[in-house]
């Protein structure tokens, strides 16, 4: 069916669902916060309950049209991106937090309810959904699902995946199915709510999320060392694990990433250290008293040049502001902005900084990094301009190189933001032939007239 | 979806619309500076009720960037886009990347008005009476205020309401009515003499007295003034002012907002002798600061203006600004008032003044400032925002109230004639006893208070 056909048939046999069909409404919808996609789809429709979703599906189903599943299109690999004329199902109209049960730690929310809205009932009853991603103002928890997002909180606590009890499903055939419950232990057949969590919306549409939530920790401890060398800071990571802390937050900024926060917020960063160190311990305050102290020891121990500790939430805040502001300071000073999620193993970190910082002189490159040190999720980030074609061929290259490097060192290509379309090529030397092949395999038995997110995570 | 006329190809012009002009000159990597990461979605006032992307910034910069790379033409949809803005700058403040949203929008707008594809003849005639005519000749605007005060103490606004005689008057106009201000008696040359000066001056200050500030607020004005008396600052008024302009550069009218602000620097510099001589030029409207001080970028390749703009917008400040920086002297008398502030956009978002205007008022002593939920959110007015969009400007205005209604503050300080208009509109209609007050009109009171009770 051509897309002018699609729209036109949706608007006749689902008159009351709200579907945009004009070409200024649909140019809005036609890319996600990925840099540089852009795809303009058939039509993008608002259902507002689960019941339309999977009418709707069933109906797309016989008809054969592609379905691109989005929330509120911040994804960061184009997993929301519309493929050619496919139709957009727009979930944030169905948005409420449903229930927060205190007696036993769970939370229901619709697809597309923002994160901050669940993070924040949670919080009302005095309880903590940990996952944080950069966008969550913003992002749906559908869309978290989808993507397994996950945030400056993972070593401690997870991404999204670790907090999902229980999902409803709209199947690629318009079946409505209820996946997990609010148990604890649950063996009962194969858990199939992971298969769906971070399938980028390819095996089926999330409607409902049922979630994991823990008690609020009562305190929290802010540090931030800086460091002449990255490997005195990645050294101080290890040691820190090593003494048995599992800090919530280790964050660091490289040099270039430094400079930039300094450039744009004047916090009083050194411009001439290699690293800092934003480390933060939440939980009980004897606990976090005593592992602050700890860190403090294990900075100095390694080789910080200085270690600050807020003694009051305002200097915590303001502490914490350089790496808060980290990604604003890069984005402002480029065009074009392309955020990376190269991941490995821990005790690979300083290497792999390092290579990142050699790859991009090689290349003639600005790349600022920053990231998670705790959980070895790296963001280097790309300061260019699309409409430079000699420096996007270099930007492609060193990436490449990069992604490459990270397998080697036993990581990943993709820590939190999902394959989508940006990591396509990459796939297949990260995951290697047979896992491959068995994603291919559950997709055909889900999905076999390929109809959802086709060409997302592979061809 | 319609499709090009024959001949042509998508390629070679923008399919059903006009060519822009305004949005392609632009320096691309101002466009291409949203990198589209949704972080502005939650703080726009139109995209929050909507829910529909081609209402949030994002989505506007989407379309702009379509038409300035000719992937779209300027079409009445799009025209309809651009005035459906609030322009509240509200993006800017919650951009990581420092889009200059003020920017692309004030180019967006002289696209829609040169392809004419909003042109009915009752919005031509309406535009050509208020930003061509009257906004743009300050005596026929303070001719306007003088009939419009006649009218209305004479009785005559009060008759007609309560009589309900707007029923007779065209839809327009009706829904108009509510939204006229009051005119005070007395302008600001009326009440302000041409150079008043302080037992001892430290500085030198410019007035700006405004156009609607002057027929309706006169009295903050001359507020303000005796403010800046109050703290060292010799004060010189130009007369019979010109509208700063912000009105036509929001409006699509840049050539307009060029020769007002060539006319206001000629004012000045009169006044003043040169623009030299003025420590600082004031001003208490919002609105109207956050465009005063973007005269240098409105008249960059102006040969006789470029440099005096640059050294004009140097030299502008919001009067809290200007307190804040040079410390005011705080009041001693006590003012027993419960306070909440609404924050103009043109203050917190143009200017990124918030912290400035609390301080002053929590230095009267016995005020006391409760904090709104979303001071920060736009209340409708948004220049003519209410009278071009009057259903979505109600639902922001009720959506104010509402915040404002939830602290129990007898007053609301509002540092913007435009919200403060908007605000006493919606609170008559509303039959609340709240009263809008400038915080510098608080400031003032409290330092006449303290000569009315010498001693305190």
């Amino acid at each position: 069916m051509n897309p002018t056909d699609l729209s036109a048939q949706i608007a006749c046999r689902f008159p009351s669902l709200a579907c945009l069909r004009e070409p200024e409404d649909l140019l809005p919808y036609s890319f996600d916060g990925t840099a540089a996609y852009r795809q303009m789809s058939a039509a993008v429709v608002f259902p507002t309950n689960a019941r339309e979703v999977a009418d709707l599906i069933r109906w797309t189903a016989q008809e054969g049209a592609p379905v691109v599943t989005r929330g509120a299109g911040t994804g960061l690999s184009g997993g929301s991106l519309p493929t050619v004329g496919s139709l957009v199902l727009c979930l944030t109209k169905i948005n409420r937090v449903l229930e927060v049960d205190a007696r036993n730690l769970t939370l229901l929310a619709e697809a597309g309810a923002s994160t901050a809205d669940v993070a924040q009932a949670a919080e009302g009853a005095g309880l903590f959904y940990p996952p944080d991603p950069g966008s969550m103002k913003v992002s749906t928890i559908g869309g978290n699902v989808a993507e397994n997002s996950g945030g400056l909180r993972g070593l401690k606590y997870g991404v999204t995946r670790d907090y999902i009890m229980g999902l409803e499903v709209v199947l690629p055939d318009g079946e409505l199915v209820w996946l997990g419950n609010k148990c604890v232990k649950d063996v009962a057949g194969y858990s199939l709510k992971d298969l769906f969590i971070g399938s980028e919306g390819t095996l089926g549409i999330v409607t409902k999320v049922l979630l994991r939530l823990l008690p609020k920790p009562a305190e929290k401890k802010t540090l931030l060392a800086t460091f002449a060398r990255m490997d005195a800071a990645a050294a101080t990571v290890s040691a820190i694990i090593a003494a048995r802390i599992i800090p919530c937050t280790l964050e660091f900024l490289d040099r270039i990433t430094i400079g930039c926060v300094e450039d744009f917020a004047q916090v009083g960063l050194p411009r001439d250290a290699e690293a800092i160190l934003l480390m933060e311990t939440d939980g009980h305050p004897a606990a976090v008293e005593d592992e602050g102290r700890q860190m403090e020891r294990i900075a100095r121990e390694n080789g910080a040049t200085s270690v600050q500790i807020a003694q009051t939430a305002e200097e915590a805040t303001r502490l914490a502001s350089a790496r808060r502001t980290a990604f604003s300071a890069l984005a402002r000073v480029s065009p074009t902005t392309i955020l990376e999620d190269a991941t490995v193993p821990r005790s690979e970190l300083a290497r792999m900084i390092n290579f990142i910082q050699q790859t991009a002189a090689k290349h003639r490159l600005r790349v600022g990094t920053f990231g998670h040190m705790g959980d070895g999720n790296l963001h280097p980030t790309f300061l260019t301009d699309e409409r430079n074609h000699d420096e996007m061929g270099r930007v492609e290259q060193a990436m490449r190189e990069i992604f490459d490097f990270a397998i080697e060192l036993g990581g990943t290509i993709t820590g939190e933001h999902g394959v989508g379309m940006a990591k396509k090529p990459f796939l297949p030397k990260a995951v290697g032939d047979a896992s491959l092949g068995l994603m291919r395999q559950v997709k055909r038995a889900l999905d076999p007239d390929n109809l959802l997110n086709p060409g997302k995570i592979f061809d | 979806m319609q499709k090009p006329p024959p001949g042509t190809t998508r390629d070679d012009q923008p399919r059903n619309g006009k060519q822009a002009g305004h949005l392609a000159g632009l320096d691309f990597s101002v466009l291409q500076q949203c990198m589209h990461c949704g972080l502005c979605l939650p703080t726009c006032p139109t995209y929050d009720e909507t829910r529909i992307e081609r209402n949030s910034p994002r989505g506007r910069i989407a379309l702009m960037r379509g038409i300035a790379e000719g992937q779209l033409g300027v079409t009445p949809a799009f025209g309809e886009e651009m005035y459906f803005c609030l322009g509240c700058l509200a993006c800017e403040t919650a951009c990581p990347a420092g889009v200059r949203y003020g920017e692309l929008f004030e180019n967006a707008r002289p696209d829609v008005e040169e392809a004419g594809v909003l042109s009915g003849g009752k919005r031509r005639l309406v535009r050509a009476l208020t930003l061509r005519w009257v906004f743009t000749r300050p005596r026929l605007l303070r001719l306007v205020g003088r009939l419009l005060y006649f009218y209305q103490a004479s009785g005559a606004q009060a008759f007609v309401r309560r009589t309900r005689l707007t029923r007779l008057l065209p839809k327009t106009l009706r829904e108009l009515e509510p939204l006229t201000p009051r005119v005070l008696p007395r302008f600001s040359d009326a009440l302000i003499a041409p150079v008043e000066k302080p037992a001892a001056a430290t500085h030198r200050a410019g007035m700006l007295t405004g156009c609607v500030q002057d027929l309706t607020f006169s009295d903050v004005n001359r507020d303000t003034v005796d403010v800046l008396l109050a703290n060292g600052c010799e004060v010189v008024t130009p007369r019979a002012q010109f509208c700063c302009g912000s009105l036509h550069a929001h409006n699509g009218e840049l050539e307009l907002a060029r020769e007002l602000a060539r006319r206001n620097i000629d004012a000045m510099e009169r006044a003043a002798g040169s623009l030299d001589k003025l420590d600082v030029i004031v001003t208490n409207a919002a609105g109207c600061g956050s465009h005063l001080k973007n005269y240098g970028h409105l008249l960059p390749d102006d040969p006789r203006y470029a440099a005096r703009a640059a050294r004009w917008s140097a030299k502008v400040r919001d009067i809290h600004e200007w307190l804040a920086a040079t410390g005011w002297r705080r009041p001693t008398a006590e003012t027993p008032v419960s306070v909440t502030y609404h924050e103009a956009c043109h203050l917190c978002h143009g200017q990124k003044i918030t912290r400035q205007p609390r301080a002053i008022l929590e230095s009267i002593p016995g005020l006391k400032l409760t904090e709104m939920p979303e001071s920060t959110w736009c209340c409708g007015s948004a220049g003519v925002y209410n009278l071009t969009q009057p259903e979505m400007s109600q639902t922001l205005l009720r959506r104010k109230l509402k915040n404002l209604a939830a602290t129990g503050a007898g007053v609301v300080a509002s540092a913007n004639p435009g919200c403060t208009v908007q605000l006493q509109a919606g609170l008559r209609e509303t039959g609340s006893q709240v009263r809008v007050a400038h915080p510098v009109s608080l400031l003032a009171r409290a330092y006449a208070k303290e000569k009315a009770e010498p001693g305190s």
